[in-house]
Formats: structure tokens, sequence, C-alpha cells
């Protein structure tokens, strides 16, 4: 089980309250395919991702930001059992969509840099190392069922 | 992984504001580095790694000027940084995987700093130019 101290808790939990997840989502995983480009293997249904801009403008690449990190949420809200909260996920992620678990590293480290951005001198080096920990237990929580 | 002449000038344009704070950024990247990736610090037995110390400061400025040499020379990034690749695989050795961890510390810092001008595609750049500057550092490795 995980250990967050009440600093960690604080510093996760005072950053998500001010976080837009739809522009965040959004923005995270148009960073996601636009800097890493072969992570568009997964989203061959989304039609246009020809360019950053096309990327950027794609609804279902919105739409799925917002989804992903709305699932985020949910390890937010449940730090002390993320394992079990993304047990079905991590199924899912194997299974069904065949995953590569280290996409799941590659977005969560953008999604701090956007964090960076958004956040800028609130997000703190002891800010960021409380999200590289979240993200890093939401990741290993998407792999822990692979098979 | 060669940059484009469009991904060339997004590094460049940055750096040039980058450089004139080049010392804070350097700083707060490796800050940002031993708080998140503690083990990182190993390589440091012999610094004081407090928040603003002169050493802190005077590595920070070390990179990040090593950094502005392989912008200055961004067609020839490996004849830039010859010495120090022989430098970091002969005496230093850190780790491979550890350039990863300091470039993406890099990049939350100039994120920080200048977050409308570091759009999806300088984000890009920077992340490949990066990776590009790290590769050259370790090829001599083995």
């Amino acid at each position: 089980m995980v250990h967050w101290t009440a600093e960690e808790k604080q510093l996760i939990t005072s950053i998500w309250s001010k976080v837009n997840v739809e522009e965040c989502g959004a923005e995270a995983l148009a960073r996601l395919l636009i800097v890493y480009p072969w992570t568009q293997r997964f989203f061959s249904s989304f039609g246009n991702l020809s360019s950053p801009t096309a990327i950027i403008g794609n609804p279902k690449v919105r739409a799925h930001g917002r989804k992903v990190l709305s699932s985020f949420g949910e390890a937010v809200k449940n730090l002390d059992n993320i394992k079990n909260t993304y047990a079905k996920l991590s199924e899912l992620h194997c299974e069904k969509l065949h995953v590569d678990p280290e996409n799941f590293r590659l977005l969560g480290d953008i999604l701090i840099i956007v964090l960076a951005a958004h956040f800028a001198r609130d997000f703190t080096p002891a800010c960021q190392f409380a999200w590289q920990k979240l993200v890093s237990v939401v990741a290993h929580a998407l792999a822990r069922k692979y098979h | 992984m060669t940059l484009t002449q469009p991904e060339k000038a997004a590094v460049i344009t940055i750096w040039t504001k980058v450089a004139t704070q080049a010392d804070a950024i350097g700083a707060e990247s490796l800050e940002r580095l031993f708080s998140s990736y503690p083990q990182t610090k190993t390589y440091f037995p012999h610094f004081d790694l407090s928040q603003g110390s002169t050493q802190l400061r005077g590595h920070g400025s070390k990179v990040m000027n090593a950094i502005g040499e392989a912008v200055k020379n961004i067609d020839d990034i490996r004849g830039a940084l010859a010495k120090l690749s022989e430098l970091h695989a002969y005496i230093l050795r850190v780790d491979p995987v550890n350039f990863k961890l300091l470039s993406h510390c890099i990049l939350c810092s100039v994120a920080a700093r200048y977050p409308s001008d570091f759009t999806p595609e300088v984000h890009a750049a920077w992340d490949k130019f990066l990776s590009s500057v790290s590769s050259v550092l370790t090829e001599k490795y083995r």
C-alpha cells in the first residue's frame, strides 16, 4: 500500500481542486500525441492527427483527454486505494486496448509538464515530487493486471 | 532522431529567452531533479544540495552553458559536446536513465517560466533536442 504524507496529500488535492479537467485533459493528450507521435497508433479511429494544429483541434482528442483526466480524478479521490480503483481499467488496457504500460509513464510526465505550465511558480519542486509519485502510482496500478 | 529545420528554429527561439535566466533555470531544474528523483543525488555526495546553495547554482550554470553550446551548434551537437561526451563516458559515468530525468525537469522549469511560449510544437522540439543532447553525451559509454 502506498503511504502518503499529509503534506503530499495536501499538495495533490490543492492543485487538483484548481484543475480544469476538460482543458488540462485535452492539452495533456494532445501533447502526448504531438511530442511522442508513435502514441498515435492507438487512435487510428480519431480522424485527422496529421499536424499539431489538427491534433489540438480534434474533438475526439479533446473528449478522450477529458475522459482520461476525469479518471485520474478517481485516483486523487482514492489516494489510499489506487490499486483497486484501477483494477478493471488495468484489465481493459491489457486485454482490449493492448496499450504498452510505458505509455502510462509518458502520459504521466506530460501531465506534469502541463501542470507546470498552468501553475507556474505554484508548481514547486515539492509539488512536482508529490505529483510524480501520484502519476507513478497510477501508472503502476494500470499495469498491475497485465498478463 | 534528427531535428527538422522548424524544430531547430523552435529550439533557438525559446533559447534566446531561456538564456536570460539560464542560471536560475539550471538551478531550479537540478532542484526539481533531486527532489523528485532522490536517487540522482548519489552522483553528488560531495555537494551541498540545499536550496540556493552555491554549488547547486554553479552546477546548474554549467549544465545550461553546455546546452547553450549545443543550441549554438545545433547542426553539429556531436562536435560541440565531444569533450563532454568523453567526460561522461570515462569519468562521470552517470547512468543513461538519468539524462531523461534531468531533461524532464528542465522542460518543467521552462514550462513554468514561459507557459505561453511553451506551445506543443516547442515542447516537442525541445524534448527531441534534449534527447539528442542526451544521446551524444552517452554515445561513448560502450
